[in-house]
């Protein structure tokens, strides 16, 4: 009998798959856990044994967008829930005094995000193209230089950023943060840009120049479109970095222009930490960033190894 | 239509040249592309960098401004290299890192190998494995805390369910002999796709016909693994390597929100330590010397491992 050297056979396909699939089940038991517990009234989610699956409840998610106050019978009476998240607070015998701060440092996250991902892609498709396309002296040392703005442990830069930050008016503000996310990100969208350039061919822009484009003009007319999937996979890599990082956003950011990593493991219920609240935070936070993987998973690789493996 | 192309391309040499001279120069656009990325970085990265040499030589506090900054020379950087409890965090650290390693790239690479055999369904459990790698640390780790409760933490549940050990006799966070395997165990759930994913590439570079002329040698399984297979992914696998191991000297987010530090100083990182001396005892200068060192370290690691990288590459 023969058989393909290349082509495993069916019983090593149905070991290696099996195995595969179980390494997946486990890993992503956590994330999966993060998700049902948000789900969890406080109860629930400290029952042993633990449960996967409990009474649905959104007690969490109103927990972690309102402050509560605990409230004796008589002020339940006499302020009876008008809508459902008041009944759920009066479930637990609590009234609702406000809004929490997890709307705002959500919002944080998103400014912060989107304006240096814009910011940092903007800057990093022109070096890219320059990059790419001109002689520059000493190139392979800049784009070194470049790449190893990303080896500094934040916290060794913290200490003189924190200073100058100081210095210029820019700590716990937006533009500050959204300044220094661009710095920490334009060595990814440079690096990342610059393969993805390299790819398109030169013959499109030397066409258009003949057809009377300047350079500019070809390579806003030409170049950018050819490299739309490569700017767009590459704005949300540098998106997912801002959205995660958490080094100088704790270090550098308090009242004003905290993003959400710091913010959600503070979040404390009554005696200790409120699970139900922080899995609530957590997945408002994280699901996205599962969906935008999903989206990406073609390019990957390409991103976590700053171009340096392409498929 | 066919008879104006030789035209066309017989009148483009003269063009050529018109391009330069309508609208900016080539030199021109390339300066003006590449300057503000190098003037960013030059401000956010560079000039702090000197900032932190500057300040490393002096007693600078920074919740003291009023006090008077004197230049002490090496002496921050002897009292770093004398003292016993950053040689027991530069330990803990080497501890981390050597064991994430090997545990990433044993596990990265056996998945990678797995998925290679093709199975139906292969990219959705690979995008599955992969989730972890691209979430938060910060709120991951602070997460897993939940799951390494011993009373009511899933892991805790789990083990005992497997071991049959009382979930309550031991704490993965709590217990000093206990809390450096729980970052390694988190920091290996999270980065293992990471090596997987660059395995996986390196192995789907290799070409079939390479395996066939093997197997037309008669060359065993075994032999064909370890004399092809291996020596093909190796410097893939020494790139992830590279990458996985300047991220972990780096880290911080996932393991301060894991166990603080804690219990004691068990899993306090070179960079957990670091922070405390920088922004809770505001001793700056002494942090400024210890960020150079870190530094330091990280590039001239970094440095020699992609030189061994290159000379990999070339055989």
């Amino acid at each position: 009998m023969s058989f393909s050297v290349t082509e495993p056979s069916p019983v090593q396909k149905w070991i290696a798959g099996t195995l595969v699939v179980v390494y997946a089940l486990i890993t992503i038991l956590p994330l999966v856990w993060i998700i049902s517990t948000s789900f969890k009234s406080q109860n629930d989610a400290i029952a042993y044994p633990p449960e996967l699956v409990s009474p649905v409840t959104l007690e969490g998610y109103v927990n972690l967008f309102s402050t509560r106050t605990r409230a004796s019978a008589e002020d339940l009476a006499a302020n009876p829930p008008e809508t459902w998240y008041d009944e759920i607070a009066a479930e637990r015998g609590t009234i609702i005094v406000g809004p929490s701060r997890f709307g705002e440092r959500f919002l944080n996250s998103v400014i912060i995000g989107f304006g240096s991902t814009f910011l940092s892609v903007f800057l990093g498709t022109l070096a890219a193209y320059a990059f790419s396309r001109y002689k520059i002296p000493l190139k392979d040392d800049l784009l070194f230089f470049i790449l190893s703005t990303r080896m500094m442990p934040p916290i060794a830069v913290a200490i003189p950023i924190f200073l100058m930050f100081r210095g210029l008016g820019l700590s716990d503000t937006h533009a500050g943060m959204i300044l220094l996310y661009t710095a920490v990100n334009l060595s990814l969208s440079v690096w990342l840009l610059k393969g993805f350039i390299d790819e398109i061919p030169r013959e499109y822009e030397e066409a258009a120049l003949i057809d009377g484009y300047t350079r500019l003009q070809a390579f806003i007319k030409v170049v950018l479109p050819q490299a739309a999937t490569g700017i767009a996979s590459t704005a949300i890599f540098c998106l997912i970095f801002a959205w995660n990082e958490y080094a100088f956003a704790v270090l550098l950011t308090s009242g004003n222009a905290q993003t959400a990593p710091p913010f959600i493991p503070t979040i404390i219920g009554v005696g200790g930490q409120d699970w139900p609240a922080v899995a609530a935070g957590a997945t408002i936070f994280l699901v996205p960033v599962m969906v935008f993987t999903i989206l990406l998973r073609k390019h990957l690789l390409r991103g976590i190894t700053f171009g340096a493996v392409r498929k | 239509m066919s008879d104006t192309t030789p035209d066309r391309f017989a009148a483009s040499k003269p063009l050529r040249a018109a391009p330069q001279r309508r609208g900016l120069s080539d030199r021109a656009i390339a300066w003006i592309f590449v300057a503000p990325t190098i003037f960013l970085l030059l401000a956010v990265n560079i000039f702090p960098l000197v900032w932190t040499v500057w300040l490393s030589f002096t007693n600078y506090r920074v919740n003291r401004p009023n006090a008077e900054v004197s230049w002490v020379g090496t002496r921050n950087y002897e009292r770093i290299l004398t003292d016993p409890d950053i040689w027991a965090t530069m330990q803990a650290t080497a501890h981390f890192l050597v064991w994430t390693l090997v545990l990433q790239v044993l596990l990265g690479f056996a998945l990678a190998w797995l998925i290679n055999r093709k199975f139906r369904g292969n990219d959705l459990w690979t995008t599955i494995i992969v989730l972890p790698m691209m979430l938060s640390p910060a709120v991951v780790g602070n997460f897993w805390t939940f799951l390494y409760q011993p009373q009511i933490g899933l892991f805790n549940y789990a083990v005992s369910f497997l071991t049959g050990a009382d979930p309550t006799s031991f704490s993965m966070i709590g217990d000093v002999a206990l809390a450096p395997w729980a970052i390694v165990l988190v920091d290996t759930w999270m980065w293992t796709p990471f090596v997987m994913l660059i395995c996986l590439a390196g192995l789907r570079s290799i070409p079939d016909s390479i395996y066939e002329a093997a197997e037309c040698d008669r060359a065993s399984n075994w032999r064909q693994f370890w004399t092809l297979t291996v020596p093909m992914v190796l410097p893939f696998l020494m790139l992830a390597v590279l990458f996985r191991g300047i991220e972990n000297f780096k880290m911080f987010d996932l393991v301060v929100l894991l166990t603080g530090g804690g219990p004691g100083n068990a899993t306090t990182l070179t960079a957990i330590d670091l922070k405390r001396e920088a922004f809770e005892r505001w001793r700056t200068g002494f942090a400024s010397a210890y960020a150079v060192i870190l530094f330091v370290t990280v590039f001239g690691l970094a440095s020699i491992y992609v030189k061994a990288l290159n000379r990999v590459k070339e055989r």
